[in-house]
């Protein structure tokens, strides 16, 4: 398995990548505009672009992804995507009747120069539907790039501030989570008795339940009208910089909402940082049941740390993601060796440094010294692992080559997982995402530890 | 309930004008009472519409050229193009040689702003470098992506430049995503430059054995390339070379020393099938390792062809044993499916290949299509002078072989070919329409609302596409099968593939979990009372 990659590592400078830890902007844009309800993403381009990102995106949640396409041709790219685009709108809505159309951007679309804001606003569009778009070049950021876009559209075309005074409400920015997760912020928040609209939310959009029927627009999603609320909100909690500072700021920037940036809340510092700024900012005690379930979650830190304290492991994936694990897998007394993300640099507008300034500060307040890299690669991660072996990978799919290859347990987290189910499902975020995240990591770890026992050595109780 | 022209009339009634007037072309239910019917293809896909069909790219690296495992695959573009091809696909390939596997590796220039701004081919020529220097591999492939034929990157002259530096064979394809108007585009550039520039270059004069055969067009997704090759070889055959699952670069560069040139998949490599005969002349002869049935004809007709009494001899033996071995094990499966309906839908050919195992198992093909097929691949390939050439296919470069003086033979005699073609498919397909019933539907670029108008029509048991209709249909409480992905499953080819496939069929038939769909408190009021003689109780 990956026997072509050396142990040795020699530099390269040439900027390709070998075995990517991202991809391009379009699918997070599609991705995003699916989380609006009753809205068609739209992909202005080649079919290829469309039929590519559908395809991962169902495979990783295993259901349907509808989105449409501009069809370039090469007429097209010589004389610009206007027609294509306008007949796009006119056969969506026609046929597709969806209420919104989110247009996203691809790389062909941006070198060419397409105006899509100039041909959306001379397009026919029928009484009561919404065209929005985002520019999303793919030659940009990555996939995280492309949501963030995508959520910030959400805010120029659509939110309002229809009073001088804010409501006593919260805008929640999840970010680039699975559906699962989005729903437990959802659960902890309500919990709270505070008031919120969450935007983008793919929770009932691409989890819905089997019911015999099949429906184009399915339950969830934040509806227009809260998103045009947005501006009204008295605070924006924007989960995980990468994915949602971006959209916060501009919310700020517009309608004066202030922005709390906060990690994206997998583990127990990162939940409490969540739960602690909503206390803070609506003036609300945490409910016993929360209590209750930080409380279970220490309980089972403390009662196995013997079975994670220690040893080493690699994490690679999405920003945000990668650094609410590696604060995680720190408060479990492990050791992370190598941590590698595929998307550049930090969010384009913030200030708050870099991925790798994060990931080792946070390394450093545990004295630990390792391999951080962002707008890195597998090929890399995996030459890192050669050269300084870990107990654990942790990652999305791609990760099982290189664990293969190197046999080390591996526990998939991230986006996508195309080789497992129920993942979407259920959370990572939260206290009980932490519990599962601890329970997926002892299974990874104990399982190997029971294959790897000698008879005499194969223990029941561990 | 069946389907005819007034219900599919209130079908396309739903459509905007246009859209209704161009897609009217590219459906007709079969009818054998006249001569020809013909059906729109290979056009241009209209804007707006939730087609399947994919780009010119994923024909060319993601189909063609991808499942080459000795070759490094370069994609020059932003990340999303090469991320997407890998390992996606399913064409499985081992290697004696694991270090020059590189099927498992995605290699891409990772395309900046900066490099469309001020051009990529700096920076793919330092790829090539780093490459030659991590794996040094024996041929090295580049694929355009949308943006390199947009700003102009000279990509055949990186390639030049990479060839005379490092002394392997550096080959370039302009397949850009916008070119053509599906992934078609890209198979035929593919064919093109492997006919072009590898195909020959092999130093063979001859096959190392007897009746030596190239494999076309087959995949080896799930392995079914695997399966034809084992029944291949132990019937007598020399595989000299597969296009291109478990291809090697090797291996194709001695196509030219076969015999006979099988083609599975008629629609991505009819091109390089027709140009070996023009170069060679080395005649093709259209197989069908899809279904019992198919796959024993198909080795009928190439023993017909070779007419060899040992060969005739061991191809029956093969034959008669498979077949006892596993006629018991399908027979059990066919009494799962028998009488049922289905819906075939995939790519290029096996919207019609696969209608064989659906009729070998008893279940009967309401509706079928292809995403991105020609008109030849419907209604067979005398149609060919009749197509015209539009805006979209002039623009794929065209590329004519020319006689081989050195080694073009004949492999039988003009009086011999000629009575073969009276009696096998040599050089003839004769396309889906051929083989179906009437009254069954013929539907090209399936889109979604079709697909859900025909389902409420037609109500399949089983509907056979891809992913992005798969849990669409799912959802819909109609069992759904991938048949470019086989689910992760497979082989479904040859003797073997037709036992799994009626397994995973059956399996999607008998599964408990559909009975689950409706909770028992839908059916059940929440107040159960009996009335009595006075009354309500």
């Amino acid at each position: 398995m990956l026997d072509c990659t050396p142990k040795d590592i020699t530099e390269r400078k040439s900027g390709g990548i070998i075995n990517p830890a991202k991809t391009c902007q379009p699918i997070g844009a599609m991705y995003a505009a699916l989380g609006i309800h009753k809205c068609l993403p739209h992909s202005h381009g080649s079919q290829g672009c469309c039929s590519y990102h559908r395809m991962h995106l169902t495979r990783h949640f295993r259901d349907p992804v509808m989105a449409s396409t501009s069809c370039f041709t090469e007429g097209s790219s010589v004389f610009g995507g206007g027609a294509n685009l306008k007949a796009s709108i006119q056969n969506v809505f026609h046929i597709y009747k969806p209420d919104v159309m989110a247009i996203h951007t691809t790389c062909l679309t941006e070198t060419i120069g397409d105006d899509v804001s100039s041909i959306i606003k001379t397009a026919e569009i029928a009484e009561g539907k919404l065209v929005i778009h985002a520019n999303t070049p793919s030659y940009v950021g990555s996939h995280i790039t492309g949501f963030s876009n995508m959520t910030k559209a959400m805010v120029s075309y659509l939110a309002k501030s229809t009073s001088p005074e804010k409501k006593e409400q919260a805008n929640i920015i999840p970010g680039f989570v699975n559906p699962g997760d989005m729903r437990e912020i959802k659960r902890l928040v309500e919990s709270m008795g505070i008031e919120y609209i969450m935007f983008p939310d793919t929770s009932g959009v691409v989890d819905s339940p089997m019911t015999g029927e099949f429906e184009m627009y399915p339950e969830g999603g934040t509806t227009v009208e809260q998103l045009q609320d947005t501006g009204n909100s008295q605070i924006t909690l924007a989960l995980g910089r990468f994915a949602s500072s971006d959209p916060a700021d501009l919310l700020n920037k517009d309608y004066k909402v202030p922005v709390a940036t906060l990690k994206t809340p997998i583990g127990i510092k990162a939940t409490d940082a969540l739960l602690m700024t909503l206390r803070n900012s609506f003036a609300r005690e945490i409910p016993k049941e929360l209590e209750i379930e930080r409380g279970q979650l220490v309980d089972i830190m403390t009662d196995t740390h013997f079975h994670f304290h220690g040893k080493t492991v690699a994490i690679f994936g999405d920003p945000d993601i990668v650094t609410g694990i590696t604060e995680f897998v720190l408060s479990l007394g492990m050791v992370p060796l190598h941590v590698l993300t595929g998307t550049p640099g930090g969010s384009s507008s913030s200030a708050a440094g870099s991925f790798e300034d994060d990931i080792n500060g946070m390394l450093k307040g545990a004295g630990i010294e390792a391999n951080v890299k962002s707008a890195g690669d597998l090929f890399t991660l995996h030459q890192w692992i050669k050269n300084q072996p870990v107990d654990l990978l942790i990652g999305n799919t791609y990760g099982k080559y290189i664990a293969r290859a190197e046999d080390v347990p591996f526990m998939r987290v991230g986006f996508p997982i195309l080789d497992r189910s129920v993942h979407s499902y259920l959370p990572i975020v939260g206290y009980r995402g932490g519990m599962r995240l601890i329970e997926m990591i002892s299974n990874a770890l104990l399982d190997r530890a029971d294959r790897d026992a000698k008879d005499e050595d194969f223990e029941l109780v561990m | 309930m069946g389907m005819n022209e007034a219900k599919l009339q209130e079908i396309l009634d739903q459509y905007p004008p246009k859209v209704q007037k161009n897609r009217k072309k590219h459906i007709f239910i079969k009818r054998s009472d006249v001569e020809s019917q013909q059906i729109e293809a290979n056009t241009r896909t209209i804007p707006g519409i939730i087609t399947n069909r994919g780009c010119a790219y994923a024909g060319c690296k993601g189909v063609v050229l991808g499942p080459i495992k000795d070759m490094v695959h370069i994609v020059h573009g932003p990340i999303g193009c090469g991320y997407y091809a890998w390992n996606t696909r399913r064409n499985k390939a081992k290697s004696d040689d694991p270090k020059q596997n590189f099927i498992n590796y995605c290699i891409s220039t990772d395309m900046q702003e900066s490099d469309i701004v001020f051009g990529g081919e700096k920076k793919l020529a330092k790829v090539i470098d780093e490459v030659m220097e991590i794996f040094n591999p024996k041929a090295i492939t580049l694929s355009a992506t949308c943006p390199v034929g947009l700003i102009g990157d000279d990509m055949g002259a990186v390639a030049k430049a990479a060839e005379a530096k490092h002394g392997v064979q550096v080959l370039s394809f302009s397949c850009e995503g916008y070119k053509g108007v599906s992934q078609s585009a890209g198979h035929h550039i593919a064919n093109n430059i492997l006919m072009e520039k590898v195909i020959g270059t092999g130093e063979q004069e001859e096959a190392p054995a007897k009746f030596p055969i190239n494999l076309l067009g087959e995949y080896n997704i799930g392995g079914d390339g695997w399966e034809v090759e084992r029944i291949l070889k132990e019937i007598g055959y020399h595989v000299v070379s597969v296009m291109t699952g478990d291809g090697s670069y090797e291996a194709i560069k001695n196509a030219h020393t076969a015999e006979l040139n099988l083609v599975q998949c008629h629609r991505s490599i009819n091109y390089i099938a027709e140009m070996l005969e023009t170069k060679y002349g080395t005649p093709w002869l259209k197989v069908n390792f899809i279904g019992i049935e198919g796959t024993i004809e198909s080795l009928r007709n190439m023993a017909l062809y070779f007419d060899d009494k040992e060969l005739t001899l061991k191809t029956e033996a093969v034959i008669a044993s498979e077949l006892a071995r596993i006629e018991p094990i399908f027979d059990q499966y066919k009494k799962i499916c028998e009488g049922k309906t289905a819906f075939c839908f995939v790519g290029g050919s096996r919207g019609h290949h696969f209608q064989n195992l659906f009729s070998e198992l008893g279940i009967e093909t309401l509706l079928a299509g292809y995403e991105f097929a020609h008109r030849d691949d419907y209604e067979g390939r005398e149609v060919i002078p009749t197509i015209k050439t539009d805006a979209d296919s002039k623009n794929i470069p065209h590329y004519t072989a020319e006689v081989d003086e050195k080694r073009f033979r004949l492999k039988v005699s003009p009086e011999k070919l000629e009575e073969l073609k009276a009696k096998i498919p040599l050089g003839q397909y004769n396309g889906m329409r051929f083989d179906m019933k009437d009254g069954s539907i013929i539907v090209d670029d399936l889109n979604h609302f079709e697909t859900e108008e025909f389902i409420k029509v037609l109500k399949p048991d089983i509907f056979t596409s891809g992913i992005k209709d798969k849990y669409v249909i799912q959802k819909m409480g109609i069992n759904s099968k991938q048949l470019h992905s086989y689910d992760y499953s497979g082989p479904y080819a040859g003797f073997n593939g037709a036992v799994k496939f009626a397994e995973d069929i059956s399996m999607g038939f008998a599964s408990p979990t559909w009975n689950f769909i409706t909770p028992p408190w839908k059916n059940q009021p929440l107040l159960e009372g009996s009335v009595t003689e006075e009354g309500v109780a």
